[in-house]
């Protein structure tokens, strides 16, 4: 397809969903299953007793501001790949796969801090369970840094309009909402608990 | 009506398909040029098809060896294992006197492997992966999966997973033996036993590439069945095969990741030291330094999955019973919604009632008494199936075929093997009952022989459309009569084992005299067993025989049935229709309607008549 022919809209197959992006829902529905086992091990090991409390270091907060932040300059940079905006489209893409380095970055500097305040990965289980929770997720944003990486490297090559381009854009953008949700509600989970 | 109505397939098939991307020049696929991508690395579903089948059928063989020598061990254990030694090695111990002994730990390294490898690559990958590739796209009027690429990779995910399990068997230390569940703390202490090192390393690992595989199938099945329906073809239209599979592969996806999750725990625990599962513990005279952990956490995890997975196992043998019956008596499946609907209740209810398996490891009886009562409800939705099946073949006119009979015969095993679920359902007898032969009994017959008749059923009947040829009747009525004799001779006596609280997984009854007279019933089971794992190998015979010198199929439809599969071309390429893909106008049970004999559902709705679907 040509450009003209292209409408900036994000429905490529009206009133149907299309295959691939329904199959990432349902892989998505299964990492949610995946998540609600492992915290809710960490609900019923906890009502077990035996469980040292302690602060989670603020660094775990800003990282959620680095997730939030690059989840917004990943949907400009599709509202902008729409629009045309070749130059934007490009920095905003690379913006977000570097925000997405640096929230990994960040998660080590994390459980270097949870290390030094005595919270040990192989100590009460408490620890052990933001170590394992935080670490699968972040092998979870490691596979949508990947996606990123890609993004990033047709970002910069010859700027076009496809259907085809159109569509991966927005499943590397809903894998990586998905992703940054998933850390929120995470977050939100370890300091409610 | 019957002279007006035109079902000519070629006139349909040149009817414009829906949203159908396929190229006439491209004759299929234009990968598979070569052998290796056309037989070994194929996207084509229905090669892929065959592929699970047939290393299904190797693990099958493998696992059904691992139980006649156990059970050698159970029945016969006075007599000298010497000679399975050059099979089995180090394993046997042959002393002065030339008598060979089963080594005890490789005892439990059989029952281990015969039951993961039996749950997991037979009965899910050989079961589900096979029926799910060959029907989804065939009886849909789809040219392949959603994916063909992660359709290959569920494929190869699940062969490197076998590679994996196959391996460990070769261990010096011998392979895991923890039980299938792999309960902590055996599977997590290398010092517990000494399939608990790297038996259980490779196990985990094999498990956790199975997981992967199942993962990349199901979502690929969902989406396909939700997505790429053919015209016409609405949710009310789909034959019961495609309604099982699609709940089978639902459940997959929400209860393997939490499987995964379990496993994760576990390997954590098993090298890196946490305590998720492990606590104060005394092995050789020396505290663990683990604090703090529950064995119960891993249960309720394992079971989370354990639980839907023995619905994964046999919804699609539910579903390709109903197709075969439906066929095979000439008649419309009884109560077509009622049998989906009940399908979706078993389904649901198979989240809520995982610790059931738990009665008696220390939960809550509280918290026991919710899971009964949902266990038992799950009554009620069998038994919705179980009459529409038997009413379905009230007179019918039914063809005694082999497929139809493994078909009946999945009725008879699934009620007997569900009435003893309503006792081991009650938390109260599984104080008696739990961890006794009537649980083997119980499981055995209800999802294992049961899914196995149903998936014989389905081979049977859908031989022709793999291989373009028949697998030998006469053969398939032996191996029918001999296996459903054989197994209830198998598992029959066991509840009355079980009842007597015989233990299972023991190696050997020596030491208690309160089990000594059941000797003679023990060496009764063995010898049953034998005799069915002999019939076993007859199909298995007939099987491969039949793909090279079998029948040649020489019409499109040979049993007269309604739904798509059965109008591709007999030898039908990647692409499955050549031209366009054939639209759907009617339900797929439309059999002895208005005195014809079956009317497929390509065929128009002629004027004034009804659809039975929507």
């Amino acid at each position: 397809m040509t450009e003209a022919t292209i409408k900036p809209t994000p429905v490529l197959f009206t009133g149907k969903w299309h295959p691939k992006k329904f199959a990432l829902l349902l892989a998505i529905a299964g990492i949610i299953m995946m998540f609600s086992a492992l915290t809710s091990a960490y609900i019923v090991r906890k009502a077990a007793g035996n469980w040292l409390e302690f602060k989670l270091p603020a660094i775990f907060l800003y990282n959620t501001i680095v997730l939030i932040i690059s989840s917004v300059t990943a949907h400009l940079g599709y509202q902008a790949y729409l629009k045309g905006q070749a130059s934007r489209y490009r920095w905003l893409t690379a913006i977000t796969f570097g925000l997405g380095l640096l929230f990994l970055g960040l998660q080590v500097l994390g459980w270097e801090q949870l290390k030094s305040i005595g919270v040990t990965l192989d100590g009460n289980p408490s620890g052990s369970f933001i170590y394992v929770i935080s670490g699968v997720h972040a092998a979870h944003v490691l596979g949508g840094i990947g996606a990123l990486l890609l993004g990033v490297k047709t970002a910069f090559g010859p700027f076009k309009q496809s259907p085809r381009r159109t569509l991966r854009i927005q499943l590397v953008n809903t894998y990586w909402h998905f992703v940054d949700a998933l850390w929120i509600y995470l977050i939100i989970f370890f300091i409610v608990q | 009506m019957a002279n007006t109505r035109t079902y000519d397939e070629d006139v349909l098939i040149e009817e414009h398909g829906f949203e159908d991307h396929f190229h006439d020049h491209h004759h299929g696929d234009k990968y598979q040029t070569s052998f290796l991508t056309h037989y070994i690395f194929s996207q084509d579903h229905k090669i892929i098809a065959r592929q699970f089948l047939i290393t299904g059928i190797f693990w099958g063989l493998i696992g059904a060896m691992m139980s006649v020598i156990f059970r050698l061990q159970l029945g016969f254990p006075e007599e000298s294992m010497a000679w399975i030694k050059p099979l089995l090695g180090k394993w046997i111990t042959v002393n002065e006197d030339g008598f060979g002994t089963l080594a005890p730990e490789f005892y439990y390294a059989l029952v281990t492997m015969h039951g993961t490898i039996l749950v997991f690559f037979v009965l899910t990958a050989g079961l589900s992966g096979t029926f799910a590739n060959l029907l989804i796209p065939l009886q849909l009027g789809a040219r392949d999966m959603a994916s063909p690429l992660l359709n290959m990779f569920s494929y190869w995910f699940f062969f490197l997973a076998g590679v994996i399990m196959f391996y460990s068997l070769f261990l010096s230390t011998g392979p895991f033996a923890g039980g299938w569940t792999a309960y902590p703390p055996l599977s997590i202490l290398p010092q517990a036993s000494s399939g608990s090192g790297a038996g259980m390393t490779l196990w985990t690992l094999s498990l956790v590439l199975f997981v992967v595989s199942v993962l990349l199938g199901g979502i690929n099945y969902v989406t396909t069945i939700l997505n790429l329906r053919t015209k016409g073809m609405n949710m009310w239209r789909m034959p019961l095969t495609i309604w099982a599979l699609f709940l089978t592969a639902i459940l997959g996806i929400l209860s393997f990741p939490v499987l995964a999750a379990g496993f994760f725990l576990l390997m954590c625990d098993r090298t890196l030291g946490t305590s998720f599962y492990i606590s104060e513990i005394f092995v050789g005279g020396q505290a663990l330094e683990n604090v703090g952990g529950s064995p119960i956490l891993y249960q309720h995890l394992f079971w989370f999955l354990g639980h839907p997975e023995v619905y994964i196992i046999i919804l699609p043998a539910m579903g390709l019973v109903s197709e075969v019956l439906a066929v095979h008596s000439r008649k419309p499946i009884f109560g077509y919604k009622a049998m989906v609907f009940s399908m979706l209740a078993i389904g649901f209810l198979s989240f809520i009632v995982w610790a059931h398996h738990m009665f008696m490891s220390g939960i809550n009886p509280f918290l026991s008494n919710f899971f009964v009562v949902f266990t038992l409800i799950i009554a009620v939705p069998s038994a919705v199936k179980v009459f529409n099946w038997i009413t379905t073949l009230y007179k019918g006119n039914i063809r005694f075929t082999a497929a139809s009979l493994f078909a009946i015969g999945f009725v008879s095993m699934f009620i007997s093997g569900g009435l003893t679920g309503i006792f081991l359902g009650n938390s109260v007898l599984d104080i008696q009952l739990h961890d006794t032969y009537f649980v083997v009994a119980h499981f055995h017959i209800v999802m294992g022989v049961a899914a196995f008749f149903g998936m014989f059923a389905g081979v049977y009947h859908w031989f022709p459309r793999m291989f373009g040829r028949f697998m030998n009747e006469t053969l398939g009525r032996i191996h029918f009569w001999g296996t459903l004799i054989g197994a209830y001779a198998v598992f029959w006596p066991m509840h009355y084992l079980g009842m007597a609280g015989v233990p299972r997984r023991y190696y050997s009854f020596d030491n208690f005299d309160t089990f000594a007279h059941f000797d003679g019933m023990n060496k009764f089971i063995t010898v049953a067993a034998m005799i069915v794992f002999v019939l076993q190998v007859l199909f298995i015979v007939n099987f491969f025989y039949s793909i090279f010198k079998g029948r040649k199929q020489k019409t499109k439809n040979p049993w007269g049935a309604t739904t798509l599969e059965w109008t591709a071309p007999i030898d039908a390429p990647h692409g499955n229709w050549p031209g366009k893909i054939p639209a759907v106008h009617r339900w797929p049970y439309d059999y002895g309607k208005d005195g014809e004999d079956f009317i497929p559902q390509i065929a128009p709705l002629a004027e004034g008549e009804k659809d039975h679907g929507h």
